[in-house]
């Protein structure tokens, strides 16, 4: 059989046709830009010599086999590394023009407009409305009337409203792991942040589930920029614009979805995606 | 067989085991407290007989049968008595009238005594000094006239006790709070006259001022005097005379007495009335005959009032401390030091705290405190000597390693996934430490603050050499500004059954009160423990479901 055929093979192929006008990098808006990055842990060298560029208001996916460095890649856009005691971070990273890793910046503000998602949802102990509420009142947002308008278009926005418009004040842990992967995400945009990171966020859930962040991400994308790191080709492919394929801590290829799909440029892409080595 | 072994039988057995002997050691201890301290309070019979003394004379005895107890013959003999078989029996008599006869308790055999009789007429009187009376009342009279006696006299007598102990109450108040007050404002006016020559800003109408204040706050107590000598005059009105029990005839004045009752004629229910009445009298009382009578409120005062300064002073140190050590202090060799020493700290005898309270606290910062902000008040101490303020300071010391290991191991305990939730909304580690990991760690702050109580409140070697007395003369929260008087003295539950038990003059007398402070003790910790255990366990609620994920 052909290789198109074979690469097309289990996927739906209405969603590659969905995005025809070919995406280019060369009309989008840069959001993120990522100059010579390398990172190590220790001595090790976990991420080697990263450029790219992350297009605004778009979804861009990082697809590659485990351990290549795809989350520690995602961690680096709000310096969730700075966590880890060994990572070292060269290189830079430009978040509109303004290096996130020069020493000046307040890393908070930083990740108040660079949100995240991660893979298992982590709502607070508290009620859903204060899990939504919490990044305002950190802002110093207290008015009751505000909360209130804000945390409700949050969970529209997450479609959660209409599951807990009545047990707002309900203990957020007893939902079920879909929900509070939506309360999560209502939570991350309550702050109205303009670049999501989600990592992996429906790899801890159920497929019902997974289709509905996937819709999410899906009307989210108008208004955030969102990357998204997924082992799930499939997912990836179905809900991104731009997909970056990643190896061993480099970036092989970089390109919009459709074509990296069907007409990858390195052999090594092509190899992952035909599911030659995994 | 084999089988068993294998099943897991044999340990649930052994662990269920091990539990029940802890519970019934427990209780068990429970129970002798109590029985044998809350015995105190039941009214019992007066026994009356004739007595067969050493030399053959006969004497009558009237009093309480306090204990009985087997003694071998062979000792008795050796003393000088007749014998008859192998064990005999003796009772430890209470007799009271210690101003009377010299001592109050005395043993008397079994066997000697004969004419075993129970009089309903018999009274016993509890008296402010000199501990109990017992005896027959034969009159009552007022002004030295005799107006009641034989069948009436004893209603008469407890008409007249009414009134007497109410005059009394009215008296104690004006000495303790009014003349108390007028007291304290005549002091901190001559403070603020010293402190006015000392700093050389005693201007003539500055002392015209202090002395028209002192003259004002004497005049109040001229009146105040005159009111006393009167209801002094008036509480001296009556007095019973009754006949002890070698056959002498006693007046004493009304004024004196606490009580007069007859327990042999009491039936069960007055019994019953009698028994809470001063189990009641015992918690609400201040002591009376250096601490063997009377109750003790003062101490479960100050113990709960010290316990309370402790966690206050002890909570944020703890947890500020063990939120350093886990959060921001960098994991390396000196942190592991530093908790080593925080552990070590917990092994300390309580006696060093103590001594190290008395030098570092009471004479090093006392010391500065005093000739700093209390000058005019030299050379008497204000801060400079035991106080409350130092003892739960020393109890905080003592106490802290716990509350820091039990926060730091709830801090531990929180996922790392919170944290990380947290700091990617853009909060910084204070915020999050502050708004979810601290509030998640509270059940295990409450544990250590439990912990934290139940050691100090049963600390008393430290204790001695900071803070507690044997008897204080005022509470260290009362009326007067400001309110709280942290340099004040003591006295404490724990030291006081030391004292009862060890330092009193009349150690029979003494013995029951110190099984009912102690089961006071434990009953006052008991209680503060199940409150705390109640907010850990409301404040665990709250957080549930997140130790599972």
């Amino acid at each position: 059989m052909s290789e198109t055929n074979v690469l097309t093979h289990g996927m739906n192929v209405a969603a590659l046709g969905r995005n025809e006008a070919a995406l280019s990098l060369e009309n989008e808006d840069i959001c993120l830009e990522v100059k010579d990055l390398d990172l190590y842990y220790g001595t090790k060298k976990a991420l080697n010599g990263i450029n790219m560029c992350i297009p605004r208001k778009r979804v861009t996916a990082y697809i590659g086999p485990s351990g290549c460095g795809k989350s520690t890649l995602l961690r680096c856009f709000n310096r969730m590394n700075d966590l880890v005691d060994e990572a070292r971070v060269e290189g830079g990273i430009y978040l509109d023009e303004e290096n996130i890793y020069d020493p000046a910046v307040n890393v908070a503000d930083l990740r108040r407009r660079v949100g995240m998602v991660f893979q298992k949802p982590n709502p607070f102990p508290k009620s859903i409305y204060e899990n939504v509420a919490y990044g305002l009142r950190l802002q110093g947002i207290n008015s009751r009337r505000v909360l209130d308008e804000v945390v409700e278009r949050s969970l529209r926005g997450a479609a959660l409203w209409d599951e807990v418009k009545d047990r707002l004040h309900d203990n957020a842990l007893g939902m079920s792991g879909g929900q509070q992967q939506r309360l999560v995400i209502a939570r991350a945009i309550a702050i109205e942040p303009e670049v999501l990171l989600l990592d992996e966020p429906a790899s801890a859930l159920d497929p019902i589930s997974t289709l509905k962040i996937e819709e999410l991400i899906n009307e989210l994308k108008s208004k955030y920029t969102i990357v998204i790191v997924t082992h799930n080709m499939q997912q990836a492919a179905r809900v991104s614009d731009y997909t970056a394929f990643m190896y061993l801590g480099e970036l092989i290829e970089f390109g919009d979805t459709s074509t990296l799909f069907t007409n990858p440029v390195e052999k090594q892409t092509e190899d992952y995606i035909t599911g030659r080595y995994g | 067989m084999k089988n068993w072994w294998k099943s897991g039988d044999p340990l649930i057995w052994l662990t269920g085991a091990a539990v029940t002997i802890s519970i019934v050691v427990v209780a068990g201890l429970l129970l002798l407290i109590a029985s044998r301290g809350l015995g105190h309070f039941w009214p019992a019979s007066i026994v009356e007989a004739e007595y067969v003394e050493k030399n053959g004379s006969t004497i009558r005895v009237i009093g309480e049968i306090r204990e009985t107890e087997q003694v071998p013959s062979s000792q008795l003999k050796d003393a000088g008595y007749e014998v008859k078989g192998e064990w005999m029996e003796r009772h430890l008599l209470k007799t009271g009238n210690r101003d009377l006869l010299g001592l109050d308790f005395r043993w008397v055999l079994k066997d000697s005594m004969q004419n075993v009789r129970y009089p309903e007429k018999l009274m016993a009187v509890e008296r402010r000094e000199w501990g109990n009376f017992y005896g027959y009342l034969k009159l009552i009279k007022e002004n030295g006239k005799v107006i009641a006696q034989g069948e009436q006299a004893w209603d008469v007598l407890q008409a007249r006790l009414e009134r007497t102990l109410s005059i009394h109450d009215t008296i104690r108040q004006i000495e303790k709070h009014d003349i108390g007050k007028i007291n304290y404002g005549l002091e901190k006016l001559r403070l603020h006259q010293r402190r006015l020559e000392l700093d050389e800003e005693l201007t003539a109408e500055k002392l015209a001022e202090i002395t028209a204040d002192k003259a004002e706050f004497e005049a109040q107590y001229a009146v105040l005097n005159k009111d006393l000598a009167k209801l002094y005059k008036e509480i001296q009105r009556d007095s019973l005379v009754a006949q002890i029990m070698d056959d002498r005839e006693i007046e004493i004045p009304l004024a004196k007495i606490v009580h007069a009752y007859r327990p042999n004629s009491l039936n069960m229910g007055q019994k019953m009335q009698f028994y809470f009445a001063k189990a009641w009298e015992f918690m609400t009382d201040e002591p009376r005959e250096a601490n063997t009578e009377g109750g003790i409120f003062p101490a479960i005062f100050g113990t709960v009032i010290m316990v309370f300064i402790m966690s206050i002073i002890v909570t944020p140190f703890g947890v500020i401390a063990a939120v350093y050590l886990r959060e921001y202090a960098k994991q390396g060799f000196l942190t592991r030091v530093i908790r080593i020493a925080v552990n070590n700290l917990a092994g300390v005898p309580s006696i060093v705290y103590g001594v190290f309270g008395l030098g570092f606290f009471v004479y090093f910062l006392g010391g500065s405190i005093d000739q700093l902000f209390y000058p005019e008040a030299l050379p008497a101490p204000t801060f400079g000597t035991s106080g409350v303020l130092w003892a739960s300071l020393t109890l905080a010391i003592l106490t802290v390693p716990v509350v820091i290991v039990s926060t730091e191991e709830g801090l531990s305990r929180i996922p790392k996934s919170i944290r990380e939730g947290s700091l990617a909304l853009g909060a910084t580690k204070a915020e999050t430490l502050w708004r979810t990991v601290l509030p998640m760690a509270s059940p295990a702050m409450m544990t250590g603050l439990i912990l934290a109580i139940a050691r100090a409140a049963g600390e008393v070697a430290p204790l001695m050499l900071v803070g507690v007395v044997k008897l204080a003369p005022s509470l260290v929260i009362d009326f007067n500004a400001p309110f709280m008087h942290l340099e004040r003295k003591f006295m404490h539950l724990g030291f006081h059954i030391y004292d009862v038990g060890f330092q009193s003059p009349n150690v029979e007398a003494a013995r029951p009160l110190v099984y009912a402070t102690s089961f006071l003790l434990v009953a006052v910790i008991v209680l503060l423990n199940l409150a705390a255990i109640w907010i850990r366990n409301h404040l665990r609620e709250k957080y549930k479901g997140l130790e599972t994920s």
